[in-house]
Protein backbone atom coordinates (compact mmCIF):
# COMPACT_ATOMS: atom_id res chain seq x y z
CA UNK A 1 0.00 0.00 0.00
CA UNK A 2 2.52 2.37 0.76
CA UNK A 3 4.20 1.58 -2.39
CA UNK A 4 1.29 2.50 -4.50
CA UNK A 5 0.80 5.41 -2.08
CA UNK A 6 4.39 6.76 -3.51
CA UNK A 7 3.89 5.96 -6.70
CA UNK A 8 1.03 7.87 -7.08
CA UNK A 9 2.51 10.71 -4.97
CA UNK A 10 5.71 10.87 -7.38
CA UNK A 11 3.39 10.48 -10.30
CA UNK A 12 0.93 13.28 -9.32
CA UNK A 13 3.28 15.42 -8.32
CA UNK A 14 5.41 15.10 -11.62
CA UNK A 15 2.73 15.97 -13.53
CA UNK A 16 1.71 18.77 -11.47
CA UNK A 17 5.12 20.24 -12.09
CA UNK A 18 5.53 19.13 -15.84
CA UNK A 19 1.95 20.46 -16.77
CA UNK A 20 3.16 23.90 -14.97
CA UNK A 21 0.88 23.98 -12.81
CA UNK A 22 2.46 24.24 -9.36
CA UNK A 23 6.19 25.82 -9.15
CA UNK A 24 7.33 23.51 -6.19
CA UNK A 25 5.87 20.03 -4.07
CA UNK A 26 6.01 20.11 -0.50
CA UNK A 27 6.49 16.56 0.62
CA UNK A 28 9.02 14.53 2.07
CA UNK A 29 12.27 12.65 1.09
CA UNK A 30 14.09 9.52 2.87
CA UNK A 31 16.64 10.37 5.21
CA UNK A 32 20.21 9.14 5.91
CA UNK A 33 19.17 6.66 8.77
CA UNK A 34 15.77 4.80 8.93
CA UNK A 35 12.66 6.58 10.84
CA UNK A 36 14.53 9.98 9.85
CA UNK A 37 12.56 11.19 6.53
CA UNK A 38 12.82 14.71 6.21
CA UNK A 39 10.95 17.46 4.52
CA UNK A 40 11.88 17.96 0.62
CA UNK A 41 10.42 20.02 -2.12
CA UNK A 42 10.41 19.14 -5.24
CA UNK A 43 11.01 22.01 -7.80
CA UNK A 44 11.38 19.80 -11.37
CA UNK A 45 9.59 16.80 -12.65
CA UNK A 46 12.63 14.54 -12.17
CA UNK A 47 13.12 15.72 -8.45
CA UNK A 48 9.61 14.16 -7.78
CA UNK A 49 11.61 10.84 -8.03
CA UNK A 50 12.67 11.83 -4.30
CA UNK A 51 9.46 11.99 -2.74
CA UNK A 52 8.75 9.59 -0.04
CA UNK A 53 6.68 8.37 2.20
CA UNK A 54 6.91 6.72 5.32
CA UNK A 55 5.12 6.21 9.25
CA UNK A 56 7.73 8.64 10.36
CA UNK A 57 6.87 11.90 8.38
CA UNK A 58 5.79 13.77 11.41
CA UNK A 59 6.87 17.15 10.23
CA UNK A 60 4.41 19.58 9.72
CA UNK A 61 4.76 20.42 6.27
CA UNK A 62 2.79 23.64 6.45
CA UNK A 63 5.25 24.95 8.36
CA UNK A 64 7.71 25.31 5.51
CA UNK A 65 5.28 26.79 3.09
CA UNK A 66 6.25 30.47 1.44
CA UNK A 67 3.75 33.12 3.00
CA UNK A 68 2.07 35.58 1.06
CA UNK A 69 -0.70 34.95 -1.65
CA UNK A 70 2.36 34.43 -4.21
CA UNK A 71 3.05 31.30 -6.30
CA UNK A 72 1.32 28.07 -6.58
CA UNK A 73 2.41 24.98 -4.79
CA UNK A 74 1.54 21.47 -3.92
CA UNK A 75 1.51 20.37 -0.47
CA UNK A 76 1.45 16.68 1.17
CA UNK A 77 -1.06 16.74 3.67
CA UNK A 78 -1.84 14.21 6.81
CA UNK A 79 -5.64 15.19 8.18
CA UNK A 80 -3.77 17.40 10.67
CA UNK A 81 -1.99 19.13 8.51
CA UNK A 82 -4.32 19.43 5.88
CA UNK A 83 -6.58 21.37 8.97
CA UNK A 84 -2.92 24.05 9.45
CA UNK A 85 -3.61 24.68 5.83
CA UNK A 86 -6.79 26.08 6.50
CA UNK A 87 -6.09 27.93 9.83
CA UNK A 88 -3.37 29.41 7.32
CA UNK A 89 -6.52 30.12 5.20
CA UNK A 90 -8.19 31.64 7.84
CA UNK A 91 -5.29 33.65 8.93
CA UNK A 92 -5.10 35.41 5.44
CA UNK A 93 -1.50 33.68 5.47
CA UNK A 94 -2.11 32.02 2.10
CA UNK A 95 -4.94 31.44 -0.87
CA UNK A 96 -5.80 27.90 -0.36
CA UNK A 97 -8.70 27.62 -3.17
CA UNK A 98 -6.39 29.74 -5.55
CA UNK A 99 -2.84 28.40 -4.67
CA UNK A 100 -2.52 25.35 -2.85
CA UNK A 101 -3.18 21.83 -4.49
CA UNK A 102 -3.63 19.35 -1.26
CA UNK A 103 -1.75 16.01 -2.17
CA UNK A 104 -3.99 14.66 0.96
CA UNK A 105 -2.60 11.29 2.00
CA UNK A 106 -5.56 9.47 4.62
CA UNK A 107 -3.26 8.70 7.93
CA UNK A 108 -3.27 5.75 9.34
CA UNK A 109 -0.82 7.28 12.65
CA UNK A 110 2.21 7.88 13.10
CA UNK A 111 5.22 6.19 14.91
CA UNK A 112 6.82 7.80 17.68
CA UNK A 113 11.31 6.61 17.11
CA UNK A 114 12.09 7.12 20.73
CA UNK A 115 9.59 4.20 21.70
CA UNK A 116 11.44 2.21 19.16
CA UNK A 117 14.74 3.14 20.02
CA UNK A 118 14.06 2.04 23.60
CA UNK A 119 12.47 -1.38 22.38
CA UNK A 120 15.85 -2.53 20.78
CA UNK A 121 17.67 -2.00 24.19
CA UNK A 122 20.66 -0.23 23.31
CA UNK A 123 21.05 -1.36 20.27
CA UNK A 124 19.73 1.98 18.46
CA UNK A 125 22.60 2.71 16.55
CA UNK A 126 22.13 -0.53 14.51
CA UNK A 127 18.27 -0.12 12.97
CA UNK A 128 19.14 -0.51 9.92
CA UNK A 129 15.48 -1.10 8.59
CA UNK A 130 12.10 -0.58 10.41
CA UNK A 131 9.09 -1.81 8.11
CA UNK A 132 5.32 -2.14 8.68
CA UNK A 133 3.61 -5.57 8.30
CA UNK A 134 -0.13 -5.13 9.13
CA UNK A 135 -0.08 -4.55 13.20
CA UNK A 136 3.64 -5.09 13.85
CA UNK A 137 6.02 -3.08 13.26
CA UNK A 138 9.64 -5.09 12.05
CA UNK A 139 12.80 -3.63 13.25
CA UNK A 140 15.93 -4.60 12.06
CA UNK A 141 19.82 -4.81 12.06
CA UNK A 142 22.83 -6.69 11.87
CA UNK A 143 21.88 -9.74 14.40
CA UNK A 144 18.52 -8.51 15.45
CA UNK A 145 15.61 -8.60 14.33
CA UNK A 146 12.34 -7.44 16.57
CA UNK A 147 8.48 -7.44 16.15
CA UNK A 148 6.56 -4.70 17.94
CA UNK A 149 2.79 -3.91 18.44
CA UNK A 150 2.51 -1.20 15.89
CA UNK A 151 -0.08 0.30 18.69
CA UNK A 152 2.49 0.44 21.22
CA UNK A 153 5.09 2.34 19.35
CA UNK A 154 2.38 5.43 17.71
CA UNK A 155 1.89 9.02 18.97
CA UNK A 156 0.41 9.83 20.97
CA UNK A 157 -1.67 12.70 19.66
CA UNK A 158 -2.34 10.26 16.55
CA UNK A 159 -3.55 7.33 19.08
CA UNK A 160 -5.98 9.75 19.92
CA UNK A 161 -6.51 11.46 16.60
CA UNK A 162 -10.66 12.13 15.83
CA UNK A 163 -9.41 13.29 11.82
CA UNK A 164 -6.65 11.20 10.43
CA UNK A 165 -8.28 11.88 6.69
CA UNK A 166 -7.56 15.02 5.45
CA UNK A 167 -10.16 17.82 5.77
CA UNK A 168 -9.21 19.48 2.27
CA UNK A 169 -8.06 17.60 -0.48
CA UNK A 170 -7.21 18.26 -4.12
CA UNK A 171 -6.14 14.73 -4.62
CA UNK A 172 -6.71 12.09 -2.64
CA UNK A 173 -3.59 9.72 -2.54
CA UNK A 174 -5.10 6.61 -0.87
CA UNK A 175 -8.29 5.28 0.11
CA UNK A 176 -9.79 7.42 3.34
CA UNK A 177 -9.60 5.56 6.47
CA UNK A 178 -12.00 5.10 9.20
CA UNK A 179 -12.60 7.84 11.74
CA UNK A 180 -13.95 8.42 14.83
CA UNK A 181 -14.86 12.00 15.62
CA UNK A 182 -15.69 11.61 19.04
CA UNK A 183 -12.12 10.04 20.34
CA UNK A 184 -11.27 11.54 23.70
CA UNK A 185 -8.42 13.65 23.56
CA UNK A 186 -8.43 14.87 26.83
CA UNK A 187 -7.87 12.08 29.28
CA UNK A 188 -4.02 13.22 30.32
CA UNK A 189 -5.59 16.61 30.49
CA UNK A 190 -8.52 15.40 33.21
CA UNK A 191 -5.91 13.81 35.09
CA UNK A 192 -3.93 16.78 35.17
CA UNK A 193 -7.07 18.96 36.37
CA UNK A 194 -7.78 16.76 39.03
CA UNK A 195 -4.54 17.89 40.70
CA UNK A 196 -4.11 20.17 43.42
CA UNK A 197 -3.01 23.78 42.47
CA UNK A 198 0.34 22.83 44.47
CA UNK A 199 0.69 19.47 42.55
CA UNK A 200 -0.14 20.86 39.19
CA UNK A 201 2.43 23.47 39.84
CA UNK A 202 4.57 21.00 40.77
CA UNK A 203 3.84 18.60 37.90
CA UNK A 204 4.66 21.64 35.10
CA UNK A 205 8.04 22.28 37.17
CA UNK A 206 8.79 18.70 36.48
CA UNK A 207 7.35 18.67 33.17
CA UNK A 208 9.86 21.43 32.05
CA UNK A 209 12.48 20.92 34.01
CA UNK A 210 14.75 19.41 31.13
CA UNK A 211 14.09 22.21 28.46
CA UNK A 212 17.16 24.03 27.45
CA UNK A 213 15.11 26.68 25.42
CA UNK A 214 15.96 25.56 22.01
CA UNK A 215 13.12 26.78 20.28
CA UNK A 216 12.47 23.50 18.53
CA UNK A 217 8.97 23.12 19.49
CA UNK A 218 8.01 26.37 18.92
CA UNK A 219 10.31 26.57 15.08
CA UNK A 220 8.50 23.09 14.05
CA UNK A 221 4.96 24.64 14.72
CA UNK A 222 2.79 25.84 11.59
CA UNK A 223 1.38 28.18 13.92
CA UNK A 224 4.17 29.86 14.70
CA UNK A 225 4.82 32.16 11.12
CA UNK A 226 5.26 35.69 13.29
CA UNK A 227 8.67 37.75 11.85
CA UNK A 228 9.16 38.67 15.29
CA UNK A 229 9.02 35.91 18.14
CA UNK A 230 8.27 37.56 21.58
CA UNK A 231 10.93 35.71 22.50
CA UNK A 232 13.81 36.93 20.50
CA UNK A 233 12.29 40.46 20.97
CA UNK A 234 15.18 42.34 23.15
CA UNK A 235 13.04 46.08 23.18
CA UNK A 236 11.22 45.37 25.25
CA UNK A 237 12.45 42.22 26.52
CA UNK A 238 9.72 39.44 27.46
CA UNK A 239 11.38 36.85 29.28
CA UNK A 240 14.77 35.88 30.21
CA UNK A 241 17.16 34.35 27.51
CA UNK A 242 18.47 31.40 29.96
CA UNK A 243 16.91 28.25 31.53
CA UNK A 244 15.91 30.13 34.72
CA UNK A 245 12.43 27.83 35.67
CA UNK A 246 9.95 31.29 35.77
CA UNK A 247 11.32 32.52 32.19
CA UNK A 248 11.09 28.47 30.78
CA UNK A 249 7.24 28.22 31.92
CA UNK A 250 6.67 31.78 30.83
CA UNK A 251 7.48 30.84 27.48
CA UNK A 252 5.82 27.81 27.57
CA UNK A 253 2.54 29.23 28.86
CA UNK A 254 2.93 32.03 25.90
CA UNK A 255 4.33 29.38 23.35
CA UNK A 256 0.93 27.04 24.15
CA UNK A 257 -1.19 30.17 24.43
CA UNK A 258 -0.42 31.78 21.14
CA UNK A 259 -1.79 28.58 20.10
CA UNK A 260 -5.11 28.59 21.33
CA UNK A 261 -8.29 28.07 19.33
CA UNK A 262 -5.40 27.35 16.43
CA UNK A 263 -3.87 24.10 16.95
CA UNK A 264 -5.00 21.02 15.25
CA UNK A 265 -2.66 18.27 17.75
CA UNK A 266 -0.55 17.72 15.00
CA UNK A 267 2.28 17.16 17.34
CA UNK A 268 5.29 18.76 15.84
CA UNK A 269 6.44 20.50 18.38
CA UNK A 270 6.91 16.97 20.56
CA UNK A 271 8.27 15.33 17.81
CA UNK A 272 10.87 18.24 17.40
CA UNK A 273 12.02 18.77 21.12
CA UNK A 274 15.23 16.88 21.49
CA UNK A 275 14.67 16.02 25.19
CA UNK A 276 11.23 14.22 24.87
CA UNK A 277 8.78 17.23 27.02
CA UNK A 278 5.35 16.20 26.26
CA UNK A 279 4.17 19.69 26.49
CA UNK A 280 0.92 19.16 24.12
CA UNK A 281 -0.55 18.86 27.63
CA UNK A 282 -0.68 22.71 27.63
CA UNK A 283 -1.93 22.92 23.86
CA UNK A 284 -4.53 20.06 24.46
CA UNK A 285 -6.00 21.99 27.68
CA UNK A 286 -6.38 24.90 25.54
CA UNK A 287 -8.30 23.05 22.68
CA UNK A 288 -10.51 21.34 25.20
CA UNK A 289 -11.27 24.96 27.15
CA UNK A 290 -12.13 26.28 23.34
CA UNK A 291 -14.52 22.95 22.62
CA UNK A 292 -16.26 23.12 26.08
CA UNK A 293 -16.71 26.88 25.58
CA UNK A 294 -17.49 27.06 21.60
CA UNK A 295 -17.81 24.04 20.18
CA UNK A 296 -15.01 24.81 17.98
CA UNK A 297 -12.28 22.52 16.69
CA UNK A 298 -9.37 24.27 14.63
CA UNK A 299 -8.74 24.17 10.99
CA UNK A 300 -11.98 21.66 10.30
CA UNK A 301 -14.06 24.73 7.86
CA UNK A 302 -12.27 26.94 6.01
CA UNK A 303 -15.43 29.27 6.12
CA UNK A 304 -15.91 29.51 10.00
CA UNK A 305 -14.48 32.25 11.80
CA UNK A 306 -12.01 31.31 14.47
CA UNK A 307 -13.04 31.52 18.38
CA UNK A 308 -10.49 33.90 19.38
CA UNK A 309 -11.34 36.32 16.49
CA UNK A 310 -15.19 36.53 17.09
CA UNK A 311 -17.51 36.90 20.17
CA UNK A 312 -20.85 36.48 21.40
CA UNK A 313 -22.77 38.51 24.10
CA UNK A 314 -23.52 35.59 25.65
CA UNK A 315 -19.68 34.36 26.15
CA UNK A 316 -19.21 32.95 29.39
CA UNK A 317 -17.92 35.24 31.90
CA UNK A 318 -18.20 33.49 34.98
CA UNK A 319 -14.30 33.74 35.42
CA UNK A 320 -14.31 37.36 35.66
CA UNK A 321 -16.07 39.55 38.98
CA UNK A 322 -19.28 40.64 38.78
CA UNK B 1 -15.97 41.60 23.71
CA UNK B 2 -12.72 39.60 21.95
CA UNK B 3 -10.55 40.27 25.30
CA UNK B 4 -13.30 38.23 27.31
CA UNK B 5 -12.90 34.86 25.48
CA UNK B 6 -8.91 36.01 25.05
CA UNK B 7 -8.58 36.34 28.99
CA UNK B 8 -10.79 33.16 30.03
CA UNK B 9 -8.38 31.27 27.74
CA UNK B 10 -5.20 32.62 29.30
CA UNK B 11 -6.98 32.19 32.96
CA UNK B 12 -7.89 28.75 32.92
CA UNK B 13 -4.27 27.88 31.45
CA UNK B 14 -2.49 30.20 34.01
CA UNK B 15 -4.30 28.44 36.36
CA UNK B 16 -4.33 24.76 35.10
CA UNK B 17 0.06 25.47 35.35
CA UNK B 18 -0.47 25.74 39.42
CA UNK B 19 -1.41 29.09 39.67
CA UNK B 20 -3.12 29.27 42.84
CA UNK B 21 -6.93 30.37 42.03
CA UNK B 22 -7.06 34.14 43.11
CA UNK B 23 -4.17 35.44 41.79
CA UNK B 24 -5.62 36.30 38.07
CA UNK B 25 -8.45 38.36 38.42
CA UNK B 26 -10.41 40.31 35.36
CA UNK B 27 -13.47 42.58 35.53
CA UNK B 28 -15.37 44.92 33.15
CA UNK B 29 -14.66 48.67 34.51
CA UNK B 30 -15.54 52.28 32.33
CA UNK B 31 -13.52 54.96 32.99
CA UNK B 32 -16.82 56.81 34.60
CA UNK B 33 -16.67 54.04 37.27
CA UNK B 34 -14.26 55.66 39.85
CA UNK B 35 -15.72 53.93 42.88
CA UNK B 36 -16.18 50.28 41.19
CA UNK B 37 -12.86 50.56 40.31
CA UNK B 38 -11.69 52.00 43.50
CA UNK B 39 -13.73 48.41 44.69
CA UNK B 40 -12.54 46.40 42.38
CA UNK B 41 -8.62 47.32 42.60
CA UNK B 42 -8.88 47.20 46.86
CA UNK B 43 -10.61 43.38 46.87
CA UNK B 44 -7.97 42.71 44.33
CA UNK B 45 -5.13 43.85 46.32
CA UNK B 46 -6.88 42.08 49.19
CA UNK B 47 -7.29 38.61 47.50
CA UNK B 48 -3.82 38.38 46.40
CA UNK B 49 -1.78 39.61 49.42
CA UNK B 50 -3.94 36.97 51.54
CA UNK B 51 -2.47 34.65 49.27
CA UNK B 52 1.35 35.80 49.97
CA UNK B 53 4.23 36.24 48.15
CA UNK B 54 4.96 33.95 44.85
CA UNK B 55 7.79 33.18 45.24
CA UNK B 56 8.03 29.99 42.85
CA UNK B 57 7.74 32.76 40.45
CA UNK B 58 10.68 34.74 41.62
CA UNK B 59 14.05 34.64 39.85
CA UNK B 60 16.36 33.39 41.87
CA UNK B 61 19.54 36.23 42.48
CA UNK B 62 22.20 36.41 40.13
CA UNK B 63 24.82 36.19 42.95
CA UNK B 64 23.11 32.62 43.46
CA UNK B 65 22.63 31.84 39.35
CA UNK B 66 26.39 32.24 39.19
CA UNK B 67 26.97 29.30 41.79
Amino acid sequence: MMEALIQKMRQTARDLLAQGQVEAVYGYTQGSAPMACRPFVARTPEETDRLWWDEFCVLNLVNFLPRGTEGRYAVVAKGCDSRNLVVRHQERQLDLKEQVTVLGVPCQGMLEPELIRKATEGREIDIREVRIEGDQVKVSGPGFELSLNKAEVTRETCLTCRHPNPVVESVLLAEKVPEDPDRDKDARVREVEALAPAERQDFFRRLFSTCVRCYACRNACPLCYCNLCFVDESKPQWLGKSIEEADTLTYHFLRAYHCAGRCTDCGACESACPVGIPMRILTRKLEKDIKEAYGYEAGLDIEVQPPLTVFRPDDPENFMHE
Amino acid sequence: MFARRKFSAAKSLLEFMGLEPGRVHFSWCSSAEAERFATLAKKVVGEVAALGPADYMAKAPLDKVAQ
